[in-house]
């Protein structure tokens, strides 16, 4: 017969072998269904990650599902107000296990600048959250960032919460003041 | 133009008009409390006044005042295409709920109906006849009135107990850009009356 035919290395059997709790981390991993829990200005930034031009499709998580019994990752996208806590931990409780969040900005990771008596100060203060997305409001770079993020700690079955770090470091070349800026290094 | 509405309240309420002052012009006439909606049934009325539209009404709080609350309204007339802003004043030291009153102007416009509910839900001003007289923006179980100076602005009253540290597992406090005292511009000072200083 000839050797035309592509085969796997190690495949000649018919079967590959694996754990079942690495497939099903697989399998989650890719077909995250979404529950957008939208309250503020954020919302413009998810609509762009959803939207085609960053197509969180390609990341298999394309799928909204406005029932939470639906869905396994919750986005809380925006400010939640004292007044909306109960709605949002009724939310989260509704969800089947195994369920995600995910704060995507500075107000659902800390409450940030609204530090006051209107606003619960991050949802971590309510529900378990996995991954956090700072920025006011983040880039979609920096959403999509999150869900690899969110990707491989499912994949890993880890559940610590994670921040999304910037991609270069703001403040790098930031010098104290009344400081000199230091000379670059020349190529030793 | 609107000094003209300042004279007509004069000679209209006479020393129902505390005082008036214009500036840049603004106009502004303090008015008792108890001509309150007589001044405000005036200025929609009269053919010469018609201010159809209410802007805006809320309450200020000056600790060290003497009727300690301040209700201001602002009005506009669509027709005549002037302004006048009306304040009162009401209040005693401690603000007890029967000496923070004032008459219910939402028979006269029916956006002080939300205003009032506003101004009753911040600063605890009661209007009388009011026909729904509840919080607006805070949740019912919400105690106190947080735009009152004397109120800690960081005290929030949650609805949803929050998680402890041993049951999330981890630390809760915030996130390392934001320190206790990050996010109000004005620290965090709770005023108090001056005398009790």
């Amino acid at each position: 017969m000839a050797k035309s035919q592509v085969t796997l290395e190690g495949s000649e059997a018919g079967f590959a072998t694996t754990r079942l709790d690495a497939l099903l981390n697989w399998a989650r991993k890719y077909s995250l269904f979404q529950y957008p829990f939208v309250t503020a200005c954020c919302g413009m930034e998810f609509m762009s990650v959803a939207g085609p031009r960053f197509d969180v499709s390609r990341f298999g998580a394309e799928a909204p599902r406005f029932s939470p019994r639906q869905a396994d990752l919750i986005w809380v996208v925006g400010t939640i107000s004292q007044r909306q806590a109960p709605a949002l931990r009724r939310i989260y409780e509704q969800m089947m296990n195994p369920k995600y969040v995910l704060a995507f900005g500075t107000c659902a990771s800390c409450g940030g600048f609204y530090d006051n008596y209107t606003t619960v100060p991050g949802i971590d203060k309510i529900i378990p959250c996995d991954v956090y997305v700072p920025g006011c409001p983040p880039r979609p770079e920096g959403v999509l960032d999150g869900l690899l993020l969110l990707q491989d700690k499912i994949a890993r079955g880890d559940r610590t919460p994670g921040v999304v770090k910037p991609r270069e470091d703001p403040l790098k070349d930031l010098v104290p003041l009344g400081k000199k800026k230091p000379q670059k290094e020349t190529a030793s | 133009m609107s000094q003209l509405v300042l004279d007509r309240l004069k000679t209209r309420f006479g020393a129902a008009i505390l005082e008036t002052h214009s500036a840049h012009g603004d106009e502004t006439a303090v008015v008792t409390p108890e001509s309150w909606r007589a001044v405000c049934q005036f200025l929609r009325d009269d053919p010469a006044m018609s201010f159809e539209m209410l802007t805006d009404l809320c309450g200020v709080d000056f600790p060290d005042r003497l009727p300690r609350m301040e209700v201001v309204a602002h009005l506009y007339s669509i027709s005549r295409r002037h302004r006048v802003r009306l304040k009162t004043r009401v209040g005693d030291a401690e603000l007890s709920p029967e000496t923070v009153e004032l008459d219910s102007v939402s028979a006269i416009w029916k956006t002080a109906d939300w205003l009032e509910r506003e101004t009753f839900d911040m600063s605890g001003v009661v209007f009388r006849e009011h026909p729904d007289l509840r919080r607006i923006l805070m949740y019912p179980e919400f105690v106190g009135h947080p735009l009152r100076k004397d109120y800690p602005a960081q005290k929030a009253q949650p609805l949803v107990e929050y998680r402890t540290e041993e049951e999330a597992g981890l630390p809760l406090e915030k996130l390392a850009p934001f320190g206790p005292d990050e996010g109000m511009s004005f620290g965090r000072r709770t005023y108090t009356r001056s005398e009790e200083n």
